[in-house]
Order: structure tokens, then sequence, then C-alpha cells
């Protein structure tokens, strides 16, 4: 179910601008592990590499290897669809498909693909995901009701819902609450730490004691200036980074003497 | 740290304002908003509600008047006009400057002109839709103008009975209306998958090559086309085509009989094409390319997420788009005069045959009145009609189009 991820010597390029530079990092399955770092350093475009969402733009290309378990998913013959399939991804802003109902954006995994599900099947996987991602309660009774309608933590747990519903076996998630208020951000925290029992979850956040509350690893992602490309600079326990860590750039980042 | 203040993030700037000493720059804070744009006081410094109404009434009397004086007692809408918008502008302007400011009578001054250029861009549209209702509306009021083409009527000894009272009026549009229709249901089934398919290439799979700004650069050029051009290369098309099927043994077309239906719809799509490119490829281009990041998150392939989440949530701007462009060539009348020709009774049949259109039947009724003399008036309330009828049908189409831009539209409730 749950799979690790592993990347080694990984280069990104937008064109020929080299944007990350060798990044080395093992993600353990079922975990939380999140990606901290000033804004463009590359966390984000990092993250899109690990389901291949980041080739969706023009020019885009990475180079080196990156393994789910045992698989190149960068390797020849692999089907770039079918990653992104078994590693799903959330994005910063809550982005519900504003033509269907809350219960056909749970669906839309199976829907868009064109799956045939039996009216008992579909009622199962909506009330699932919806469960898992905190929002049933809140839901159950406007199932057929736009998801726009919906505030917008909520839409970002339906997000989240329509994620889990199609169970992939990564999770990413980039800046899930930059845009949602304190207790929608809990609730979202709280979901993740109850996911990484099933899933492996990696979060990009821009907000240090998110990143201490949520994650059991934490990497911290620098630029050297305009231009550069940007590093993992250090990769450790979330306590020892946020303690202890081996770097100076870390230390400075983490105790808020820049950025 | 230099290295690490190049970063994107926030420079410290403690008090909100850039502080002047860092970047050496003297912003001149020492400059008093006060003097330059803040009023003392934060009351009277507004006219009253009533103002701009009054000012407006006080000008269309005292226009009036001075118009009705200068031109020698009668009435001149025109220089009416022309009287009441300066009396109004200049009014609200020195009215304005004596009681508040030069500045707020600047701003009023150029409102004041937008109005009138508005009431001046109203004229013409009002005037057109007054008179032809005024004239065709004798036209259409008769029963036999919907239900009988001009098979019946088309004789001067008939139009003088109708003119001398021994018959009813007679002869209608039933023949125009059909064509009119079906030509331009022809030509939209042709071009909204190629002009659709079109922009879809445009938006989701080029990725701003030669190509692609090709067609964009053609299918601008394409918008300027002259319709007579159109309707030529329709002729010349279809005629090759039947050349073609007759060698084929597909068919057998004799020489010049291009004139069809079919012809003339090939000519409008040359001009529908253009149209229905530009607004679906702008409606494509507003859908959110986070909608297409989610779905392909999901793992959707990319021809599903057109398919189902792209082309849904851009389905009402794209029919309204489409809708717009049937309007648009609903209209043309030279193609069609060349293409599909005309015809006096009712035609079915696209590929055989003359027929008659709207705006055709309008052209050649006003320029060929059946009844000469004292008896041409009956053709042209016939005219008339059929004008009456085709911006009929074009407003119900604009209607149409807003209709299903509401109903189409992604449902949104309150938060």
């Amino acid at each position: 179910m749950s799979k690790s991820i592993t990347a080694k010597g990984l280069n990104v390029y937008y064109g020929d601008f080299l944007a990350v530079e060798g990044v080395n990092i093992k993600i353990a399955a079922r975990s939380v592990t999140a990606f901290i770092g000033p804004s463009g350093c590359g966390k984000t475009t990092f993250l899109r590499t690990l389901n291949r969402m980041h080739e969706v733009l023009p020019g885009a290309r990475v180079e080196g290897e990156l393994l789910l378990d045992e698989d190149n998913i960068y390797g020849t013959g692999v089907d770039p669809v079918t990653v992104r399939s078994m590693v799903g991804m959330v994005f910063q802003r809550p982005n519900p498909f504003p033509t269907m109902s809350i219960r056909d954006n749970v669906l839309a995994g199976y829907k868009l693909n064109g799956a045939r599900l039996s009216r008992g099947q579909a009622d199962n996987i909506v009330e699932k995901a919806l469960r898992r991602a905190n929002l049933w309660n809140e839901v159950k009774d406007r199932l057929d009701r736009p998801g726009s309608g919906l505030s917008g933590g909520q839409q970002q747990r339906l997000c989240i819902a329509r994620t889990v519903a199609v169970e992939p076996d990564v999770i990413l998630m980039d800046e899930p609450c930059s845009a949602l208020d304190p207790i929608s951000t809990l609730a979202i925290e709280d979901l993740i730490s109850e996911l990484k029992e099933k899933y492996t979850v990696v979060i990009v956040t821009h907000n240090m004691q998110q990143a201490a509350r949520v994650s059991e690893k934490t990497a911290f992602f620098n630029i050297a200036g305009t231009g550069k490309p940007g590093k993992m600079i250090e990769y450790d326990d979330t306590s020892v980074i946020f303690n202890n860590p081996a770097n100076e750039q870390t230390e400075r980042y983490v105790s808020g003497k820049f950025g | 740290m230099p290295q690490q203040t190049k970063t994107k993030s926030p420079s410290p700037q403690q008090n909100g304002r850039p502080d002047p000493e860092a970047d050496g720059v003297d912003l001149g804070w020492e400059i008093d908003p006060q003097e330059l744009i803040r009023p003392r006081s934060i009351k009277g410094n507004v006219l009253p509600r009533w103002f701009l109404p009054v000012t407006a009434a006080v000008g269309v009397v005292v226009g009036f008047a001075l118009s009705y004086l200068i031109n020698g007692f009668s009435v001149n809408y025109a220089l009416w006009f022309i009287f009441a918008a300066v009396v109004f502008i200049v009014t609200s302007y020195v009215v304005t400057r004596q009681q508040l400011n030069k500045r707020k009578a600047t701003d009023g001054l150029w409102r004041n002109l937008v109005y009138i250029a508005f009431a001046l861009a109203l004229i013409p549209l009002i005037s057109v839709i007054w008179s032809v209702t005024a004239d065709g509306f004798q036209g259409i009021s008769r029963l036999s103008f919907w239900t009988e083409d001009m098979s019946q009527n088309a004789a001067q000894s008939r139009e003088r009975q109708i003119h001398e009272g021994e018959r009813p009026m007679g002869g209608g549009v039933l023949h125009a209306i059909i064509g009119s229709l079906m030509i331009t249901l022809l030509a939209t089934v042709i071009s909204v998958p190629i002009g659709l398919l079109t922009s879809i290439y445009l938006v989701e799979y080029s990725r701003g090559g030669p190509l692609s700004r090709g067609i964009t650069f053609f299918v601008d050029v394409m918008t300027g086309i002259p319709s007579i051009v159109a309707g030529l290369f329709g002729a010349a098309a279809v005629q090759m085509i039947l050349g073609i099927g007759n060698q084929f043994g597909l068919w057998s077309y004799g020489p010049g009989n291009y004139r069809m239906g079919l012809t003339a719809a090939v000519a409008l799509c040359v001009l529908m094409i253009p149209v229905v490119v530009r607004t679906t490829e702008e409606m494509l281009r507003v859908v959110p390319n986070e909608l297409r990041e989610a779905s392909y998150a999901l793992g959707v392939r990319k021809w599903r997420t057109i398919l189902k989440v792209v082309i849904p949530t851009a389905i009402s701007g794209i029919a309204a788009g489409v809708t717009l462009a049937i309007a648009r060539v609903i209209g043309e009348t030279a193609p069609i005069l060349l293409t599909a020709g005309m015809l006096n009774r009712v035609n079915w049949d696209l590929f055989t045959d003359a027929m008659m259109t709207l705006p055709v039947y309008i052209y050649w009724t006003f320029t060929h009145p059946i009844g000469v003399g004292e008896l041409s008036y009956l053709s042209e309330q016939r005219a008339w009609g059929a004008a009456l009828v085709l911006i009929m049908i074009v407003m119900a189409l604009n209607l149409i189009a807003r209709i299903i831009a509401h109903v189409f539209a992604p449902k949104k409730t309150g938060r």
C-alpha cells in the first residue's frame, strides 16, 4: 500500500534553467516528511517532480533517479499518468471541480477515468473518503450541492478526500493550509497525522510550527541567490532540525534570523 | 549576510514604510498630502444626489428652447440634442467648480462626456429598432406572411388585385425563414466541431510553436475576409468537389448546379469558423490551470481532462460564443446570394436547387418589387416584415445565448 521514496542526484530543470540541484533523500513509507525553506528555493518544484506533475509545464524536465519503492518513476517506459494515480497531490489553493457536486468531486478520480461504479460502491467510497478527511459529518446532508459552496477549509478537506478516494501510495501536499484559517489548519493537521497510518505524506510548508507539529522528518531547502539553483541543505529528524541542526543556514532559518 | 537578503523573502521593513536611508533615495515624506489631495474637512465635499438628473433636465429644456428659437420656431432633433448636451456639460462643470473644486469639476466633465457618448451610440440602435418595428409590423401581423411563400404571388396582376381590395394580402417569408434556418444550421454543424477542435489544439496542446502562431495569424486574417470573398470561395470549392464526385461517379451534378444550400453553408463556414475559434479559445483559456492540475494529479489522462473538466467548465461560454457566431452569419447577404441564390418557393433540400434566405429576400424584394409603380408598396411591406423577422431571430439568438450561459454556468452557492 504505502511506498517509500528515494531520490538519487535529482536535478530539476525549467528549460535550460536548473531550478533544483542534486537532491538525495530517502523518505520512509508511512511517515510525514516536511519540506521547509524560503520562497523560491525549490521545495514545491521538487515536490512536483515526485508525481511527475512537474513536466506538465512546457520545457520542464528532470535528471537523475527517483524511486518509488524500487521502481524508477523516471525510467524508460513509465507512463506519467500511472505514476500520478499512485502519488496523489493536494494543492496550495483548494481546487474542487466547480461543475461537480460534493459527491462527484470525491468520486472524480473514478468518474473522470471512466470507471463504472454501482450506486453502493460509489456511496461506500464517498463515505469512506469523506470520513477519512474528517468532512463527512459536515457535508453528509448536502452531498449533491456544488463543492464550491463549501468554506475554504472544507474545500481543502474535500480535495484531500478526493485524493484519498483513489487510494494512492503517497500523498503530496503543497502548502495545504496557507489559504486557511487556524481552525481549518488544525483540522487538516489532525488529518495529516491520521493519514500517515496508511499513506506516505510529504508536505511543503512555510509554517515552521506546522512542520514541527506534524512531521517526523524535515528537509530544509535553500537557495544561494536569484538565478542560482535551490538545494536541499539538511534532512534529518524534525526534532534535530529544529533543536540541534548540523548546518548553520538551517539554524539561522529555523530560529527566525532570516526569512 | 548579503546572499540571504537576496532571496525573495521580504526584506525587513519594521514600520511598514521603506526606510529612506537604506536605499539612499529621498522619498519626500515632508510633502503634506493636505495641500495636494486631501480636503480639510470630511463634510461638504459632495453635491446632492439630485444634482445630475436636474442638470440633465435643465439641459434638455434649455436645449429645446435654444434649438426651437434658432431653427425658426420648429423642432430639429439633432440641434436639440447638441444644445442639450452642451448646456448639460457646461452647467454641471461650472456649478461643480464653483461649489466644490477644479478636480471634481474635471472628473464630472469627463464622466458627463462619457454619458453623452453613450447616448450618442444608443441613438442609431434605437432608431433602427424603432423604424424596422414600425415599418415591419404591418407585414408580420398577417398570418399569411408566416405560412406562405412567394410562389403564388409573384405576378403583377395579383398585386393589382390586392391593391384594389379584390383579394387579401398574400405572399410571405416561410420559404426564406426555412432556408435561413437550414443553411445556418448546416453551417453551424460544420463549423462548430472544426472551430472547437482548433481552439482546443491552440489552448491545450500547442506550446506556442510555429503551427499555433500560424493558426492564430490565419484565424485573425479570416475574421477580416470580406463576406463576398467567402461566397466566391464556397462556390468554387463546392464546384470543385462536385466535379471530382462526378468523375468518380459518386453523383452527377451538371455544370452550374452548385447553387444549393450546402454551398451557402460552406461559404458561411469560412465566416463562422474564425469567430468560433476566437470565442471558444478565450473561454478555454480562462479555465483555471488548477483544475487541469487537479485532474492530472488524480491520474486522469489529458483527453479525459479536456473532455470532462475543461469543456464542462467552459461550456457556458462556448455555447454563448457559438450562438453569437450564428447570429453573426445569419444576416449575411452577399455570400448567400452568390451560392444559394434565390427561389420563391419552399425548398427543404439542402443538396438540390437554390434556397431563399431572409437577407436575400429583403434585398431582392426591395430592389425588384413585383408590382411596379404604385403597387411597389406591397413588396416593401413584405421586405420590412422580413427585416423585422431577421432582427427578431438575432435577438432571440442573443437571448438564448444568455440563457444558455446562465443555465450551464458552474453552480455557485454562497459560502
